[in-house]
């Protein structure tokens, strides 16, 4: 195992008195794709947004233990949250392009954190709409309203809109359940030519996508964290019986 | 058999609700085009009154008209710049959700309130200020009026904007600044216009606030702290006297009144189409 970006330290998650994860530990290998997976509600979701702060967005929860990012801990009260934000993307379940232009999409982040150079836009444009493989149905209609794309197109539009920013880590929340086969297949293919560069860390209910994908599975059941390791070794020799059970499609 | 009469019978009533509604909408428009139009011309919507023209003489109303554009023009850009801070505070900044609570309760009990209240608050605000009847005086009492129209307009806008379009913002690293101005009110345009034209219809119809803060004059508004005219006060007075020539002036008067809130929302309608272009659904 490579050196881990993140490590996550007595994570707990509540929603009111709802606990949602519970002391969760596990360490997130660099320039691999990690996956979350395990039976819905069992908290992969929120351990996924809990690593770049999204959960404090949602009124009511709370976050305990630690998730130390390149040796610093993100939840200290010191650290900037939009830097982290900026660091650790998120590319979510269902493709929401800002109100604003293909080209507004993607310059978004950049703008944000300063840059405003015409041409450096206009570069990071066409690069990260090339890294997400959409600049060839796009390049013509750059100032075209974002809404006009289609599903599978939005998505890759998000994915060059998370890249923009230059994160080192990329979540990903089950990046590929709203859009159709082909299009899914296209952020796969995406997905595992970024790893070279990013550490991708995906939440997925897709058990063969989490064997295409994964080199290290992480597996949850009822906020708690149930075995995790060497993708070979989770899907092929699993430790924990639970583990095999929902392998074996016993629960989903 | 009972249950397809029944129907019926219901139906029947439901119709009979919707003719009263959208009859008594014909009817206001009918008897202000009847009895205003024949009294209308170009005198009446270019100039202002002249010598006599409260016996029935020479003149228009065009004070009326100015005035009541520069009232509710005024007062709408003053609480729109009152409101947005007080919405997006509301949305994205504030925590404290009794906070919330109290000053949506407020806003709801403003809205309620006549505005002739609004009319002698602000004359109680202008006596201590030392300011006589005058375009300022209206703007602010009329502002008052529209505020709370305004925000909770424009926050039940903001509240239908998907709680995904505002995480993709933070997920990028934007502050709740950076979201609320960058993406939420572009999200929302169209829904502000509308707002704001529902402020601006508010304020150029109302007569109350506006009689004791803007005073009347035949003059056209030339500076913020004279009197100024306005179209409400206009049918007002002129239906009030008994020349029968300035009483038809009184309906032609309602009749540019109801010209322009109609020209108004029409044109809010088409820019809202242009402006829909890029928002996410």
């Amino acid at each position: 195992m490579t050196d881990p970006v993140i490590q996550i330290r007595g994570l707990s998650v509540a929603y009111g008195s709802q606990q949602a994860i519970q002391e969760v530990n596990v360490d997130i290998p660099a320039r691999q794709i990690t996956a979350i997976i395990g039976p819905s509600g069992c908290g992969k979701t929120t351990l996924l947004r809990s690593i770049s702060r999204l959960m404090e967005l949602v009124e009511g929860v709370r976050v305990w233990g630690q998730v130390i990012f390149e040796g610093q801990n993100v939840y200290d009260p010191h650290v900037d949250v939009t830097e982290i934000r900026k660091r650790i993307g998120l590319l979510a379940q269902r493709p929401f392009p800002l109100p604003m232009s293909i080209y507004e999409n993607v310059a978004y982040g950049p703008r944000l954190h300063g840059i405003r150079k015409r041409a450096a836009l206009d570069g990071i444009v066409e690069k990260q709409l090339r890294a997400a493989g959409l600049w060839d149905e796009v390049k013509g209609r750059l100032h075209a309203p974002a809404s006009a794309l289609s599903v599978g197109q939005q998505q890759r539009l998000c994915l060059a809109r998370g890249l923009a920013v230059e994160p080192e880590v990329l979540l990903c929340d089950e990046v590929t359940s709203a859009l159709d086969p082909v299009s899914a297949q296209r952020i796969e293919a995406r997905l595992l030519e970024l790893k070279a560069d990013y550490t991708i860390v995906l939440v997925t209910h897709v058990l063969r996508q989490a064997r295409r994908l994964a080199d290290y599975v992480v597996f949850m059941y009822l906020g708690e964290l149930v075995e995790h390791g060497p993708a070979n070794q989770v899907f092929h020799n699993p430790q924990e019986a639970k583990t095999r059970a929902y392998l074996e499609g016993e629960f989903y | 058999m009972g249950k397809r009469l029944e129907e019926r019978f219901f139906l029947a009533l439901m119709v009979a609700s919707m003719m009263i509604v959208v009859g008594s909408l014909g009817l206001i428009l009918v008897t202000v085009v009847v009895k205003g139009l024949p009294a209308l011309n170009l005198a009446m919507l270019t100039q202002a009154p002249q010598g006599g023209y409260y016996l029935g003489k020479e003149g228009g109303i065009l004070n009326a008209i100015t005035g009541s554009l520069a009232l509710a023009g005024g007062a709408t850009l003053l609480s729109f710049f009152l409101s947005l801070p007080v919405v997006l505070y509301l949305q994205l900044f504030a925590r404290d959700a009794r906070f919330v609570h109290l000053a949506r309760l407020s806003l709801d009990v403003l809205w309620g309130v006549p505005s002739i209240v609004y009319g002698v608050f602000g004359f109680t605000l202008m006596l201590l200020l030392g300011l006589r009847a005058s375009l300022l005086g209206g703007i602010i009492a009329l502002a008052l009026l529209e505020l709370p129209i305004l925000v909770r307009a424009m926050e039940e806008v903001m509240t239908m904007v998907p709680f995904e379009l505002k995480e993709s913002s933070y997920a990028l690293g934007a502050t709740r600044l950076e979201t609320a101005l960058r993406v939420v009110v572009r999200q929302t345009v169209p829904g502000l216009l509308t707002a704001l034209l529902l402020a601006f219809g508010r304020g150029i119809g109302d007569a109350a606030s506006v009689l004791f803060t803007a005073g009347y004059t035949d003059r056209l508004p030339t500076s913020l702290l004279r009197p100024v005219a306005s179209l409400p006060l206009a049918v007002f007075f002129q239906l009030g006297t008994p020349v029968p020539e300035v009483r038809e002036r009184a309906y032609a008067s309602a009749l540019v009144l109801t010209v322009i809130i109609l020209i108004i929302s029409v044109s809010a309608r088409l820019l809202t189409r242009r402006l829909t272009r890029h928002v996410i659904r």
